[in-house]
């Protein structure tokens, strides 16, 4: 019982109602926000200490015993997922100051940011399904001011789509909700596991599975569900584009891995099965899309499909490797894909377009871009020792012990395709002639470098020390396959 | 009672859904507003539509009526309003902007 786990969900929000009184003061905002972030930042590393320390923590709020009031939980899963968000946002909005333009920094454009911070980590956070539900409307609807603020056409037109589409996705959300409830009777996710464990495997505990994967599925982009994803997210400008692309896919596969781990344990054939069929298919689609644009964004936007698929297939097979290789390349790939869209947002404002023919030759006079560049290739690839390799050798170490040959072998396959579409970006742009003329001074190009570098020194530091990852990656594995830990940590001082 | 308003819930989600396949915006916005009002009515039927006290313990006897539907649904009526009142502004901006509310129309990139 401790309100520690709570600061990185309310120091946002905080910060945000604050913000919100003085939007035209562009510094000010710059300032506040950044305090914001590096205060809320403190709090998450003090409660990765604290759950290293003490496992697992649990808060009831308002004194009612759980099951009844709402919960909120802290393993080290959620703990880490919380400091690895607010890590990503922290570059996002350093990157933000001379990408983003004054315009959209007098509109909100920070306080929306932290606002979608408060729902990211509340819904990271949250021990209540329908608490779940409330923490993803706080992220979409600030998600839904970021993708159109600025109002350009574009953003207008796929925008719209956008929000239909999770308008939908949330009903169903609701309707599973409701299904769960008539099961269970109640909306602790500790106290749901413990009767769902009792009823046993059954046909309607089966089918509300199922609608849970269609409706986190539709968040986290999965195969058939992700179709709004591509066209919606090339949509914003680039540090949205960083944030949407490192954290919203990823809080839809966190609730897949929470509820997969957590509740359907009782049909595994079924469930699991399926999933690690829909990651697969996952996987394909991605790897044909990333392969098959010319424009740098659709490229970055398909490798996270891709990503997503990697993923869910490590958490599928529900062995120890599987799933910790799954949280290692979970964390891994909200780390990189901001690094990588931070990096081809300079080229884009280089170049002033994000087709790929119409750049070149950028080596001669960006040296120092392309090179980190291609270490951040070479990391989202998963070439050793940067901070892909131990993710996914893990997951298709998962996949070889739990009997899945061919699977494992496609993954490694997949790598390959992953690596050739990173690296067409490489060679378009920074080989060859020079093409057109170069659009920035060289110091906004410094301006725009320095947050890019920093982050992607992050990533490799987070390849390169895997070894001392490891014991908090232990432990996260360990909550998510044995879920008693989960629940004994709730019911602490109840039963 | 329950079976009668799953039926009525089911044609709910029937218009909701012929009204979200169809092109114009504001026939795919009233679509989500039936689509959560039969959400709303599904989560009260999901409760148990029994008859029982006011939920007050030791005030009255039991069986009490189930509570939480009804605050879950508040929280979802709430949040449902709030979205369809945003996507109606957005729906008008860009009709402004774009000049259409012809959902084949709005396509952003250029080669979709």
């Amino acid at each position: 019982m401790i309100n520690l786990l709570l600061f990185p969900v309310l120091i946002p929000f905080l910060f945000a109602a604050v913000l919100l009184l003085f939007p035209k003061k562009v510094k000010a905002q710059r300032i506040v926000t950044m305090i914001g972030l590096l205060f809320a930042l403190a709090s998450s590393f003090v409660l990765l200490y604290k759950v290293k320390v003490d496992g697992v923590q649990a808060l009831t709020l308002g004194s009612w015993a759980p099951p009844f009031g709402i919960t909120m939980v802290s393993d080290m899963f959620s703990a880490m997922l919380v400091t690895s968000s607010l890590l990503i946002a922290f570059f996002v909005v350093w990157y933000s100051f001379s990408s983003i333009g004054e315009a959209r920094e007098k509109a909100f454009y920070y306080p929306a940011i932290l606002f979608m911070l408060t729902g990211v980590n509340g819904a990271f956070t949250t021990g209540d399904i329908f608490n779940m539900f409330v923490f993803f409307e706080v992220l979409l609807m600030s998600s839904y001011v970021l993708i159109v603020l600025g109002g350009e056409k574009v953003q207008l037109k796929e925008s719209i789509k956008y929000i239909i589409v999770n308008i939908v996705s949330s009903s169903l959300f609701v309707i599973t909700v409701g299904y769960l409830y008539s099961v269970v009777g109640t909306l602790n996710m500790a106290d749901i596991s413990v009767k769902l464990a009792e009823i046993g495997p059954s046909g309607i505990v089966t089918v509300i599975a199922v609608l849970f994967l269609i409706v986190f599925g539709i968040k986290g982009g999965i195969f058939p569900l992700f179709f709004w994803l591509p066209g919606s997210y090339a949509a914003p400008p680039i540090p949205v584009i960083a944030l949407f692309g490192a954290l919203l896919t990823k809080v839809g596969v966190y609730a897949i891995m929470r509820t997969y781990t957590l509740f359907f344990t009782t049909d595994v054939g079924y469930t699991h099965t399926l999933l690690m069929i829909l990651s697969i298919l996952t996987i394909v689609v991605g790897c044909i899309g990333a392969l098959a644009y010319f424009d740098v964004k659709q490229i970055i936007i398909y490798n996270i499909v891709i990503a997503v698929g990697v993923i869910l297939f490590g958490a599928s097979v529900m062995n120890e490797s599987g799933m910790m290789g799954s949280v290692f390349y979970l964390i891994h790939d909200i780390l990189i894909k901001g690094a990588l869209f931070l990096l081809i947002g300079i080229i884009i404002k280089i170049t002033g377009t994000s087709d790929l023919r119409k750049m070149g030759g950028l080596m001669k006079r960006y040296p120092m871009l392309g090179w980190v560049y291609l270490v951040v290739a070479f990391g989202l690839a998963g070439i050793p020792p940067l901070s892909g390799f131990i993710g996914k050798l893990l997951i298709v170490q998962g996949g070889f012990e739990g009997d899945l040959l061919w699977q494992s072998i496609f993954i490694l396959a997949s790598s390959l395709i992953v690596l050739l579409s990173v690296i067409r970006i490489f060679i378009y742009a920074f080989w060859g002639e020079e093409k057109g003329e170069h659009l920035i001074s060289d110091k906004k190009y410094r301006h725009l470098l320095a947050p890019a570098i920093t982050l992607a020194t992050i990533t490799v530091l987070y390849g390169v020390g895997a070894e001392y990852l490891v014991p908090f990656m232990g432990d996260a594995t360990n909550v998510l396959l044995d879920p008693s830990l989960y629940i004994d940590a709730v019911f602490e001082g109840v039963k | 009672m329950e079976t009668l308003i799953i039926m009525l819930i089911g044609i709910l989600v029937a218009v909701a859904t012929y009204l979200i396949l169809s092109r114009n915006i504001i026939r795919i916005i009233l679509g989500t507003a039936v689509f959560s009002h039969a959400v709303h009515l599904l989560i009260l039927t999901m409760g148990g539509l029994k008859q029982g006290n006011v939920p007050l313990l030791k005030e009255a006897d039991a069986p009490y009526a189930d509570a939480l539907p009804q605050a879950l649904i508040l929280t979802a009526i709430v949040i449902s309003f709030a979205v369809t009142a945003f996507i109606l502004v957005l729906a008008y901006r860009t009709y402004q902007d774009v000049g259409t509310e012809d959902l084949d129309e709005l396509r952003g990139a250029k080669n979709e």
